[in-house]
């Protein structure tokens, strides 16, 4: 699947633009750095939402810059992290540590923190290592459920690490760092994953387009960027995102490019698609038949945007995609978050708390991922050639 | 040459066995046939020699070949065809005698035989037995209309025969070259290029002369370039001789072509007669043909029922090529003992099984291609029982895949056994393994309170119930069946001996009751490449519904079931059951409205048994590789089929 990752367009454009992304180190600690502690995650708040809110608190172009400044300083530290053996190595900690970088995804996060656990690891086989290897991706995984790219992630990680043959006719020691040098690798294809995107999906958006956008989505923000500073001319309508407000902060990052941008309370998106060109979003998951698990009110948009013959473009890391198949909507794992009405809720009346929808390929147009443009129905081909 | 030919002589007898064809009948009709048509045309060429050939021309094989060959009359349609081809040419005598003419020169001398196999030794290796003859005369056959060579054999024919023993050793050797070469030179590039050139040359001319008299001149030019070209045929023929000769010894081994001849194509068209007539002549089942069959469906086998089966019980004992479990298989088939998919599928390849387990080689044969004729027999003996299945295809596939990749070196009973694991892993994992993993997948999509609805009596889908039920998950299903087998029935039995609450309907209820269900399971014959789904009759009516009420559908289908076929409709590929299943109901006299018309002209009954699903209708295909959407369905087939060969 990596092989055929489209990441040598970074390449190409490196020399044109130097600074490309940044994971950097030294994070400001979050303001949230309380919920790490919450292992079990015993109340039902999804944790990748709130990861997420927490996230767009931060994520603002001075922070980058600043992040960026820092990385520059000392580019040798990413090096130095690995965790200094002695204390009990734990995963959850090393995750949290990765995530709280607002800029690195969950999946990314997840994926540093078990390339750590192979560098603490004592083992001393590869079956060793390969079964504390599935015992620290299944921590992880039990850690947030209801986060669909960690799982995903945990798990292709394990696909792409462990799945050589070549392993088994090396000593151990030149077959772990092996598996670390794969690990190592898919980090960094996965860190590229958005920067790939935005270059591959510049052929989309044309000079004097209207863009409608759903939510906070870092890789389409990428995308809008990355258009913007190749000079392109378009609008963006950008919808409220109720309840955390997500559009909002979208609407504020993009005036700050000087893109001119369109505020839309959710319900007034039908109200507006005519004068839409196509429809950018971002996902949480890309499920095998294709289609994306994403911020509620997704699937109303894409269903809107469908009537009237607007494509429907997706970007989405190919660490997202799940090995999952919800045949409707009610077929997931919940994922509910607190909904903030602003008037207080009149008793005996229930609350819809879902965070996410599920909105079937049939409505998409395009996904834009790390491995290509693809067709909804190519997603299943990827992982169908992944997993068998 | 030496090396390549000895191996065909080996093959050569084991055409004779395969066929399981005992009744002389058909054969004798055919070598009557035969000399019908052989008579006629020598009495027209009117050369003493000749008219004692025809018969010699059938004894004659048997010097070559022992008796058991002309029954099994395997190169004898193929003469058949060539005589009919020849001599619906206008100068027949000509290129028929010339057909002839290798075993009339042999012949012509008294003491044939002897002379005949020192010519085949002393003149050339080359020079080949019969079956090198079916292909002379094959390629005879097509370039009847070249007369230089028909001239020469004409020479040969009248020459006395002592001398043309020795003369035309080396002429008929030579116009044995020729045949297929002048064949070919009729359409050679020389050929063609001079004609273009000559009419290039005429236009050119035309020009030049203001457009005067084209048309004359024009042929004649064309005629002197090909006769220009003519010459030029020699070397050419020069060059090719040794690659004709590489050429008619690869087509002589006209066994390996007769005998896939002889299978009746899965897909054959019924609606072409002299196919039809042809298979039935061949075939062990005399099945009577129903009479009035609807205008679409023509191009289907369709059968009168019931009729043959004591007939094939009594032949149970005479049949001797016949594997008795193969037999029984077949019986159980044709009265449809065994019905559904897996059930089908896993018989015929337990009897497969027997048939290795039995199976010992004849001398002189080799055990890869001499087992791969008998599966193929019995396969063709199976599809007269009942078509095959797409599954059952592609099972039978593998087992001849693995026949043929049997390494050499094995001996017999090495190679027995592993064929025998190789049959019994295709079965466990394949099909039960596989169904173990549908289940496993299938049941997380069953929830508390689900609605859910099954057509007929799929195997899986039971399975899946069952297991759903053991987890103690709260469902309820619908049953849904149709006339005339109302296999849904014997799932509903067995679901409420288990304790699940089940309703019952039939399939005209479909639009009524299913807005109430949450999900459809449903089973699959076959899943083609563009994801249409392949399956029982009302499959498809069901999923419409569904889709139409935004009820998720889910097939549940082993992927050794997959093909890689596109089929848009379901007319080109299907099968007809016993039209009397739908004209009458079983146990009530009183509805007697269609009794005294089923030979009727007007009234054609149809009663299909599969019908094709589009696969925008389908929500997810669940299969042993797990949960996908019907646009994944090549990726699997490819993966699968690449498994196959490499396994």
């Amino acid at each position: 699947m990596w092989r055929s990752s489209a990441s040598f367009i970074l390449d190409k454009h490196l020399n044109n633009k130097p600074i490309s992304i940044t994971h950097s180190i030294d994070s400001p600690p979050p303001p949230s750095a309380s919920m790490a502690d919450e292992n079990p995650n015993p109340n039902p708040i999804s944790a990748y939402y709130e990861t997420r809110a927490a996230h767009h608190g931060i994520v603002t172009s001075e922070w980058l810059e600043q992040a960026q400044a820092a990385v520059q300083r000392y580019p040798d530290r990413e090096n130095s992290v690995s965790p200094v053996s002695g204390s009990p190595f734990s995963v959850i900690e090393e995750f949290n540590s990765w995530r709280q970088q607002p800029d690195l995804a969950e999946a990314v996060a997840a994926i540093r923190a078990l390339a750590a656990v192979i560098r603490a690891s004592e083992a001393t086989t590869m079956m060793e290592l390969e079964i504390e290897l599935k015992k620290a991706s299944d921590t992880l995984k039990a850690w947030d459920t209801t986060s669909i790219s960690l799982t995903a992630g945990c798990d292709l990680f394990m696909r792409y690490v462990t799945r050589t043959s070549a392993l088994e006719f090396e000593d151990f020691n030149s077959a772990k760092s092996r598996v670390l040098g794969r690990a190592e690798k898919f980090g960094e294809i996965s860190c590229k994953a958005r920067r790939v995107i935005a270059i591959l999906s510049q052929d989309f958006i044309f000079d004097g387009c209207t863009i409608l956008v759903h939510g906070f989505s870092r890789v389409v923000f990428e995308i809008l960027k990355t258009s913007a500073q190749n000079k392109k001319l378009f609008r963006v309508l950008c919808t409220e995102g109720r309840p955390d407000k997500t559009g909002v902060l979208l609407a504020k990052e993009l005036a700050k490019l000087d893109i001119p941008v369109k505020l839309l309370i959710d319900s007034a998106v039908a109200y507006s698609m005519d004068e839409v060109d196509m429809v950018f979003v971002g996902a949480d998951g890309v499920v095998e038949s294709g289609g994306i698990i994403n911020m509620m009110g997704t699937y109303q948009i894409a269903l809107v945007a469908h009537s009237m013959n607007k494509p429907v473009y997706v970007a989405a890391e190919s660490y997202k995609f799940a090995r999952l198949y919800p045949l409707d909507q009610k077929d997931l794992e919940p994922a509910l978050r607190p909904n903030d009405f602003n008037v207080p809720v009149p008793p005996k009346v229930e609350v819809e708390r879902s965070a996410r929808d599920y909105t079937p390929p049939q409505y998409l147009t395009l996904l834009f991922t790390d491995l290509g443009v693809l067709t909804p129905s190519v997603v299943s081909d990827e992982l169908i050639q992944l997993y068998l | 040459m030496e090396s390549r030919r000895n191996p065909r002589a080996v093959v050569d007898p084991k055409v004779r066995q395969v066929g399981f064809f005992t009744s002389s009948q058909p054969d004798s009709s055919s070598t009557q046939q035969q000399q019908q048509q052989t008579d006629p045309i020598p009495a027209s060429a009117s050369s003493p020699p000749v008219s004692t050939i025809s018969p010699s021309g059938n004894s004659l094989s048997p010097v070559m070949i022992p008796p058991p060959r002309l029954n099994s009359s395997d190169t004898f349609p193929l003469r058949g065809a060539a005589a009919g081809a020849s001599s619906a040419v206008s100068p027949s005598s000509f290129s028929y005698s010339n057909r002839r003419d290798f075993p009339d020169g042999s012949t012509t001398a008294s003491p044939g035989r002897h002379s005949r196999g020192s010519f085949v030794k002393s003149s050339a290796p080359v020079a080949s037995s019969l079956p090198g003859i079916g292909m002379d005369s094959m390629a005879a056959a097509k370039s009847s209309s070249v007369p230089a060579s028909g001239l020469t054999t004409v020479s040969v024919v009248t020459m006395p025969p002592g001398l043309a023993e020795k003369a035309s050793g080396m002429e008929v050797q030579s116009d044995q070259k020729k045949n297929p070469k002048s064949l070919k030179e009729k359409t050679t590039k020389a050929e063609r290029r001079a004609i273009q050139e000559a009419q290039r040359a005429a236009k050119a001319a035309a020009k030049a002369d203001g457009g005067k008299v084209p048309p004359g001149t024009s042929a004649s030019v064309a005629s002197t370039s090909v006769k220009v070209a003519k010459p030029a045929k020699p070397s050419t023929q020069k060059n090719e001789v040794s690659v004709a000769a590489g050429v008619t010894e690869k087509k002589g081994g006209p066994s390996e072509k007769d005998r896939k001849k002889d299978a009746p194509h899965p897909r054959m068209q019924y609606d072409d007669e002299s196919r039809v007539v042809k298979a039935k002549r061949r075939a062990v089942v005399k099945q009577t043909e129903a009479k009035n069959r609807v205008e679409l469906f023509r191009h289907l086998p369709q059968y009168e029922h019931g009729t043959q089966l004591p007939d094939l019980e009594t032949k149970f004992f005479q049949l001797d090529p016949m594997h008795p479990a193969v037999y029984k298989v077949g019986l159980q088939y044709l009265s449809g003992d065994i019905s559904g998919g897996n059930a089908r599928c896993i018989a015929m390849l337990q009897a497969f099984q027997e048939v290795v387990k039995d199976y010992s080689t004849p001398p002189e044969k080799n055990l890869n291609r001499d087992m791969t004729a008998k599966i193929s027999s019995y396969v063709s003996f199976l599809i007269e029982c009942r078509p095959l299945s797409i599954s059952m295809g592609n099972a039978i596939r593998f087992v001849k895949n693995r026949i043929a990749k049997l390494p050499i070196t094995l001996s017999e009973s090495e190679a027995k056994a592993a064929l025998q694991s190789d049959i019994e892993r295709f079965i466990n994992d394949k099909i039960i393994g596989a169904d173990m993993v549908i289940v496993k997948h299938a049941v997380t999509k069953i929830r508390d309170g689900d609605v859910l609805l099954t057509y007929g009596s799929p195997t899986a889908v039971e399975m899946i119930l069952l297991h759903a039920h053991e987890l103690k998950k709260k469902f309820r299903v619908l049953v849904v069946d149709s006339r005339p087998k109302l296999e849904g029935q014997l799932l509903l039995r067995r679901l409420i001996k288990r304790g699940i609450s089940c309703t019952y309907t039939h399939i005209n209820a479909i639009s009524y009751i299913m807005h109430e269900v949450t999900k459809v399971f449903l089973g699959a014959s076959s899943v083609l490449s563009n994801g249409t789904v392949y399956s029982r009759v009302g499959t498809a009516c069901v999923a419409m519904v569904a889709s139409a009420f935004r009820v998720p559908v889910l097939v549940c289908c082993e992927a050794y079931k997959f093909h890689e076929r596109v089929q848009l409709d379901s007319i080109c590929s299907n099968e007809l059951g016993d039209p009397n299943a739908i004209s009458k109901v079983h146990g009530r006299e009183d509805i007697n409205y269609l009794d005294g018309l089923t030979n009727n002209a007007n009234l054609q009954f149809l009663n299909l048994m599969y019908d094709a699903t589009p696969s925008d209708y389908i929500s997810m295909i669940i299969t042993d590789y797990g949960m996908v959407p019907p646009t994944s369905v090549p990726v699997i087939v490819r993966e699968y089929q690449k498994e196959h060969l490499l396994v």
